[in-house]
């Protein structure tokens, strides 16, 4: 049977939608500062010459990007808290998911923009008496940033849209609500439609800004 | 200036360089000549540690290299080097790319750094480029910024590796003139040069290298019209 789109009563459900926007948001924006943080340590770390901070690097990166962040969201809130003895509030885990798996991308995109950086940049540094962490901070590093930003945006895009995962460990973000009204008022079709519009909402405006960041900084 | 006593380097199993002994005066300009792949250029590296020497001494200014008490980055300071791709900072203007270092490993104050920077910039004929971005300028210039850049540490000697090879015959000439200005001024040079005319000019002597090792050395009128090795005879034969 091919019905068709009832719209009606949809304003009714705006509210809960932008809670779950709120959520949505919030666990993005926080987890991917953090995973910003961690992509830097690590990428940094996968590229140092310290054996043991190597290792711990690729051991990090390598579990992350082997398993499904539903596995990871799944295991850090249900898992998780049988080895560390408390429960972990489900939007707190969500945002420790997001950070932890764009975390892992983010070290990846960070070493290869470093080390995409022609070596004789570092000798040049070198070899006028900075010393290697000079180097890196006003030589590396700045030039490396500029090489980062589109895959960085592209990472970020994905990881918005994995928070889309997160209402398996009651998140209560975007789909979370989406999922309980559709439930309740049998109208899945035109729920999921608008929980769409609100995803690409997001995507969009930051393709929009990451687009102008790069014309202002010549990508 | 410089001593070198029994220099070797090792990449993995190949032996590039195999006991070099060499002694730079002051104020001496130093060409080292000779095919590619005979190390020359590992050489000059060896002289401000860009390599790290596997086996010999490498002093500088009274300084043993590979001492681990030698602060590498003060030897530095003091050995400006040029390199055959210059290098310089593309996101950084010209101006900023001299000003960099002095100011922060020398910590001298902006405003000293950049007149200091700005008079060397003229010197090297450029005063007018300081506000550009190196990509805006051509090989040549970008060449004798990337010497300015050296010179603005206000190093005791330069090292040159390859200056002109990478760019277009036209814009040679422009770059050599700044060398040769140098080395009027009593710089003291090291060298390492395809350009046999600037060796014959400017050299005080020259250095004849081939796998690995010095193979002759004199004043550059005696090494080009008369050399006494069969080999560097060879090898002046093929590109003179």
């Amino acid at each position: 049977m091919i019905g068709r789109f009832n719209w009606a009563g949809m304003v009714d459900f705006l509210p809960q939608l932008f809670t779950g926007l709120y959520y949505t948001l919030l666990i993005s924006v926080v987890g991917l500062i953090i995973g910003f943080i961690l992509g830097g340590i690590f990428g940094l770390g996968r590229i140092a010459k310290a054996k043991i901070i190597n290792i711990i690097s690729v051991v990090y990166i390598e579990m992350i990007r082997g398993t499904p962040v539903l596995v990871q969201a799944i295991w850090i809130y249900y898992a998780l808290p049988l080895i560390i003895g408390f429960e972990i509030e489900s939007v707190t885990a969500g945002i420790i998911v997001i950070a932890l798996n764009s975390g892992a991308y983010i070290a990846e995109i960070v070493r290869g923009a470093v080390q995409s950086i022609d070596s004789g940049q570092m000798e040049a540094g070198r070899s006028l008496g900075l010393n290697h962490n000079q180097t890196m901070r006003y030589i590396i590093w700045p030039q490396a940033f500029k090489r980062m930003i589109p895959p960085l945006g592209n990472q970020f895009i994905i990881s918005i849209k994995d928070t889309s995962l997160l209402s398996v460990i009651l998140v209560p973000e975007l789909i979370f609500q989406g999922r309980l009204i559709a439930a309740n008022h049998f109208n899945a079709v035109e729920i999921y439609t608008t929980v769409a519009v609100f995803y690409l909402a997001i995507t969009l405006t930051l393709s929009f800004v990451l687009q102008r960041m790069e014309r202002r900084l010549d990508i | 200036m410089i001593t070198v006593k029994n220099l070797h380097k090792q990449f993995g199993d190949t032996e590039v360089l195999k006991g070099i002994d060499c002694e730079i005066q002051p104020s001496e300009v130093v060409c080292v000549i000779g095919p590619s792949g005979s190390g020359k250029s590992t050489f000059l590296r060896c002289l401000n540690m860009l390599e790290p020497v596997t086996k010999g001494e490498v002093i500088v200014d009274g300084r043993r290299l590979n001492d681990p008490e030698t602060n590498i980055n003060m030897v530095r300071t003091e050995v400006g080097m040029v390199f055959q791709q210059f290098n310089l900072f593309p996101h950084k203007k010209v101006i900023e790319n001299l000003m960099l270092a002095p100011q922060k490993v020398r910590k001298v104050p902006e405003k000293d750094a950049r007149e200091r920077c700005l008079n060397l910039l003229e010197k090297v004929g450029l005063g007018d480029k300081a506000e550009e971005y190196p990509q805006q300028l051509s090989g040549g210039q970008q060449q004798r910024v990337a010497i300015a850049r050296a010179l603005a540490m206000e190093p005791k000697m330069m090292l040159f590796d390859e200056p002109t090879s990478a760019l277009d015959p036209e814009l040679v000439g422009e770059v050599l003139e700044v060398m040769k200005q140098l080395a009027n001024e009593g710089m003291t040079m090291f060298v390492v040069t395809h350009e046999m005319g600037f060796a014959r000019e400017v050299g005080d002597r020259v250095l004849f290298m081939d796998e690995g090792a010095i193979v002759e050395e004199g004043k550059p009128e005696q090494l080009f019209s008369t050399p006494q090795s069969e080999r560097t005879a060879a090898f002046l034969n093929k590109i003179l």
